[in-house]
């Protein structure tokens, strides 16, 4: 009998599950066999038993659960095709976050794609996104309608160093997600050349010390002293979103709040979470790079897991793909998603 | 188009005043003329061009996106000149390097030197590197999987699906689309007839960028909502040559956009515009409030003259003969927005050459009606000849600017008062009369007719009367609000205990304190039992240190979020009672309890006070029938059970 998709990848309460290799794909419960996309919390959790993923995620995930976050780990290689249980898997570059990748599910010439959250837009801390062909395609929707096309984040990046021009005796606040978002930042600014420290909050400092030790160049990013708060003018300083509207950063210099994030393209949301200064820069995919991915893959079949997950289904349809919403929960608390993140998503309250 | 927008986009942002100046000089100051004169008229709303209609705008988008998913977008965004401007599929002369595309040429990829690329290079060299637009076969392809989906999907043209996805290329043999400045927009706009609008919409939408389209959209729908005031806005063109917004407002009225004798002006390269304007505004003298008794007495009594403080609204009348010799009639408010087209029935009344100081108020019968009142006529689209039969207007004149052409602002306040008196009884107009003179032997017989007007010949008028006016009687009218010349004297506020419901945080400086406060009093349920219902928001009259105390309650006693609003703890047991001043009731459909309170601001904070004992809704209700009483004279005076 031939195989069907559907034996390669089935829904269970705990996410995606692969049948015939008796393992999880991002579980967002704890499982025997998990395979990892990358190391944002409500993809990668402690406690499973054996987990496969990248060098860089099995790090990253070390450094925000401790060393014992799974029973076993083993790496995956870019680009090398692993046997487990019946299939074969295979990692690829997602282009999302340091050590982020799609994984390919693969038996009798049939393959699936759960491409994890991906993005196509250059970023100089991670590998760019590599396309695969396959038969059904699983992706995210974060962004999905016509209405997110992200700009490029040059300009982004220099509308903040504009600002600090233009507001030399006030400090800018920049909010980040800790793992990804923040060090994309710090890259962009040292590419637009910005070359004094970026100070960071207490809760980004691991993941970038990692982030270093990987061999991405950040510069010199001293983390905030409680005391010094007061005369850092004119200072760019990156904290988790969670501290912009916190008492913490209260004792800035007249602060300028800033927000990294996608959802920035809405006005409205950004006046709602109270941000004075909006940068448009996302790690995920914003509309169009959704549908080209889509077409790029050659995709028959599309399976959508999480965010605006009508509109792109709408859009499979006028193509003639094949398309399904999979309601998948637990998952977009990455500090992009909605609801706004969960407390535990940082690393300091989840150590 | 594109800088102006970006400037409207950060002000909008933008919460503090100092900063929004700063942005604005910013501006001024580097964009040449007519752009930078177009745009001021943008911010002060004296721009005229035809509107176009919300309709002609989803008609443009719908041409271009797909319904179903504009619908969504317009659901989810929920304004309609931004969601057009988000999903306008803008041809990209040049796609933006990205991953997949172009992966070999992409300049980042080629200089950031990381280790961990440099490893995965070697790593996966036996593999493909990254794909080409035209998907390649991956490692896992190689295996010699057939792939009818390449094939496919290499031959698919993009049709627009929105957002920007062109197909990649487009563009590379045209030459880039001109982009408009604000000054062809909205010269074009002025010019072209009705049926034109929809293809320079359309062609100008092609050109700009995000912001642009929006700010372009909003300006042609008439929306344009600037987050600054035309006097900041006046301010900082006058700051470009160190002269005070005053200076500007002097020479204002007789301009137009794009004011480039203005600009040519404040950076000294021509002289002062003589102002063409007949009759032209002039910024108004403001007072300082008397915060307490003790206040008094740093001041002598005999040095200054008294008035009632009318609660009406501040207007200038201003007479005026053009060139052809034809009198001009302008209504100004303080803020200097010309609103003749409203009163007319006070325009009638202006016969004379000078400018007149004073009081907008509804008078019926000769008895001065409340604010309540006043505001029926406020704030109507039409004026109708029931209207101005029903709530007519008119003027209680304080202050004498200039006469027939004499300027008398330097002049003593008592010389001035003097000729307006003159004026007035010259007049002899059913429309303006004189804001009387309340005398008084010292700050104690003062106090008390504050508290008692009716007491001192305010007679029936005292309800529209909300305390004392001071003026010094050698005092310059000195525009702005210097401080010394005059004082107001406001008459005790009404006071009601409310408990704390809901916390939002504030805004700028406060924009990490929970510092507005929605605050309830007692009613009956309707289920029975008592229960709390919203009256009203405060968000001052409290120090920077209580400040931090009550933002610390809010996070203590949250008991639900609804994004960046709290809900607090509130009951019979606990709670926090606000003592809440205000200085009248309305009735509100917008509030659940049917009233809204004006200016309300927190008086005190009560520690002390069990919630169960706050005021109940009968306090307001009491005071709303005082003034609905006025409303609708005649009509029976009930306790409304809301």
């Amino acid at each position: 009998m031939p195989t069907r998709a559907s034996d390669l990848l089935t829904l269970t309460r705990e996410g995606l599950y692969c049948p015939l290799g008796g393992f999880h794909v991002d579980p967002t419960w704890p499982v025997e066999r998990a395979l990892i996309t990358h190391g944002h919390a409500d993809h990668a959790r402690a406690g499973h038993g054996h987990v496969l993923a990248t060098p860089e995620t099995l790090r990253i995930m070390a450094v925000r659960y401790g060393e014992d976050f799974c029973r076993q780990r083993q790496e995956a290689r870019l680009g090398e095709a692993l046997r487990v249980g019946d299939v074969t898997v295979r990692y690829a570059p997602a282009g999302h976050v340091l050590g982020s990748a799609q994984i390919a599910i693969e038996r009798d010439g049939v393959r699936v794609v759960v491409s994890g959250d991906y993005k196509r837009a250059p970023d100089p801390t991670c590998l760019p996104f590599e396309v695969v062909p396959c038969d059904v395609f699983i992706t995210e929707a974060t962004f999905g309608l016509p209405v997110f096309t992200h700009p490029d984040t040059r300009d982004e990046v220099r509308k903040l160093m504009a600002s600090v021009a233009l507001f030399p005796e006030r400090a800018h606040i920049v909010g980040a997600y800790a793992l990804g978002k923040a060090q994309r930042v710090m890259a962009l600014l040292r590419e637009e050349g910005w070359d004094r420290p970026i100070h960071l909050h207490g809760a980004m400092e691991k993941l970038t010390e990692l982030y270093k030790r990987e061999g991405i160049p950040l510069g010199d990013t001293p983390k905030v002293v409680a005391a010094d708060r007061k005369d850092l003018h004119g200072a760019i300083v990156i904290c988790p979103p969670s501290a912009m509207q916190d008492l913490w950063s209260r004792k800035f210099p007249d602060p300028v709040t800033c927000f990294a994030s996608g959802w920035m393209r809405v006005r409205a949301r950004a006046r709602q979470k109270g941000v004075e200064l909006p940068l448009v820069i996302s790690d995920h995919s914003d509309w169009p790079d959704l549908c080209r991915t889509i077409r790029e893959t050659g995709a028959g079949e599309v399976w959508v897991t999480h965010g605006q997950e009508d509109a792109l289904v709408h859009w499979c349809g006028t193509q003639g793909i094949k398309a399904k919403p999979l309601h998948l929960l637990g998952y977009g608390d990455d500090g992009e998603a909605e609801p706004a993140p969960a407390d535990a998503a940082e690393p300091e309250v989840a150590a | 188009m594109n800088d102006f927008a970006h400037l409207l986009d950060r002000l909008a942002y933008e919460p503090r005043r100092n900063a929004k100046l700063r942005l604005l000089q910013d501006f001024f100051a580097r964009t040449p003329d007519p752009e930078r004169g177009y745009a001021l008229g943008a911010m002060t709303g004296t721009l005229n061009f035809r509107e176009a209609k919300p309709a002609l705008i989803r008609g443009l988008v719908e041409e271009r996106i797909d319904p179903v998913l504009f619908r969504l977008s317009h659901n989810y965004v929920g304004d309609l000149a931004e969601t057009t401007a988000l999903i306008w599929p803008a041809p990209r002369d040049l796609p933006p390097p990205s991953a997949g595309s172009d992966l070999h040429t992409a300049p980042d990829e080629a200089q950031v030197p990381s280790p961990v690329r440099e490893r995965d290079r070697v790593r996966v060299a036996t593999s493909p590197e990254g794909p080409d637009p035209s998907p390649q076969p991956s490692p896992a392809r190689e295996r010699g999987h057939v792939e009818p989906y390449t094939d496919r999907s290499a031959n698919l043209v993009a049709p627009a699906e929105g957002g920007g996805d062109a197909p990649a290329g487009l563009g590379h043999n045209n030459p880039p689309p001109h982009v408009p400045t604000l000054a062809e927009v909205v010269e074009t706009l002025a010019t072209i007839p009705k049926r034109e609008l929809p293809r320079h919409l359309a062609e100008w939408l092609d050109a700009l960028d995000e912001t642009g389209r929006w700010a372009l959209l909003k300006l042609v729908t008439g929306n344009l909502r600037v987050g600054v005031s035309a006097r900041l806005a006046k301010t900082a063109v006058g700051a470009l040559g160190g002269h005070e917004a005053d200076a500007v407002e002097e020479v204002w009225h007789g301009l137009t956009p794009p004011f480039e004798t203005l600009f040519a002006w404040v950076e000294g390269r021509a002289e002062r515009p003589e102002t063409l304007n007949p009759a032209p505004f002039r910024p108004p003298m403001l007072s300082h409030p008397i915060e307490e008794e003790a206040d008094l007495e740093k001041l002598e009594p005999e040095a200054f003259s008294a008035e009632w403080k009318w609660d009406g609204i501040r207007v200038q009348l201003v007479g005026g003969r053009d060139r052809a010799g034809a009198q001009v009639a302008k209504v100004y408010s303080r803020t200097g927005e010309d609103i003749t087209g409203a009163f007319p029935d006070l325009a009638e009344a202006i016969t004379f050459t000078g400018t007149l100081d004073g009081e907008l108020l509804i008078l019926r019968e000769r008895r001065v009606q409340s604010f309540n009142v006043l505001q029926q006529r406020l704030n109507r689209k039409a004026v109708t000849g029931k209207l101005l039969e029903e709530f007519p207007a008119h003027v209680r004149a304080y202050d004498l600017l200039t006469l027939d052409g004499d300027d008398l602002r330097a002049e003593p306040f008592a010389t001035r008062r003097a000729q307006l008196e003159a004026l007035v009884t010259r007049l002899d107009h059913a429309r303006i009369d004189i804001s009387p003179v309340v005398p008084f032997a010292d700050w104690e017989a003062l106090a008390a007719a504050r508290a008692d007007p009716a007491s001192v010949g305010a007679g029936e008028d005292a309800d529209a009367i909300e305390g004392v006016m001071l003026k010094r009687r050698n005092s310059p009218y000195l525009p702005g609000r210097p401080k010394g010349p005059w004082w107001k004297w406001k008459r005790e506020p009404h006071i009601v205990d409310a408990v704390m419901m809901y916390a939002q945080r504030g805004h700028g400086k406060r924009s990490s304190f929970y510092s507005d406060y929605t605050f309830g009093v007692w009613r009956e349920a309707p289920e029975g039992g008592d229960e709390l219902v919203p009256v009203g928001k405060a968000y001052h009259g409290f120090t920077d240190a209580e400040l931090a105390k009550l933002d610390r309650y809010v996070r203590n006693n949250t008991t639900k979020r609804f994004g960046p609003v709290r809900e607090v703890t509130h009951g019979h047991e606990a709670g926090l009672v606000l003592e809440i001043a205000f200085e009248g009731v309305q009735r509100s459909t917008r509030h659940k309890s049917g009233v809204a309170m004006r200016f309300p601001r927190v008086s005190r904070i009560r520690w002390d006070k069990p919630p169960a004992e706050a005021d109940r809704i009968d306090v307001l209700e009491r005071i709303l029938a005082r003034g609905e009483r006025e409303i609708a004279p005649g009509a029976a005076l009930t306790e409304t059970d809301a």
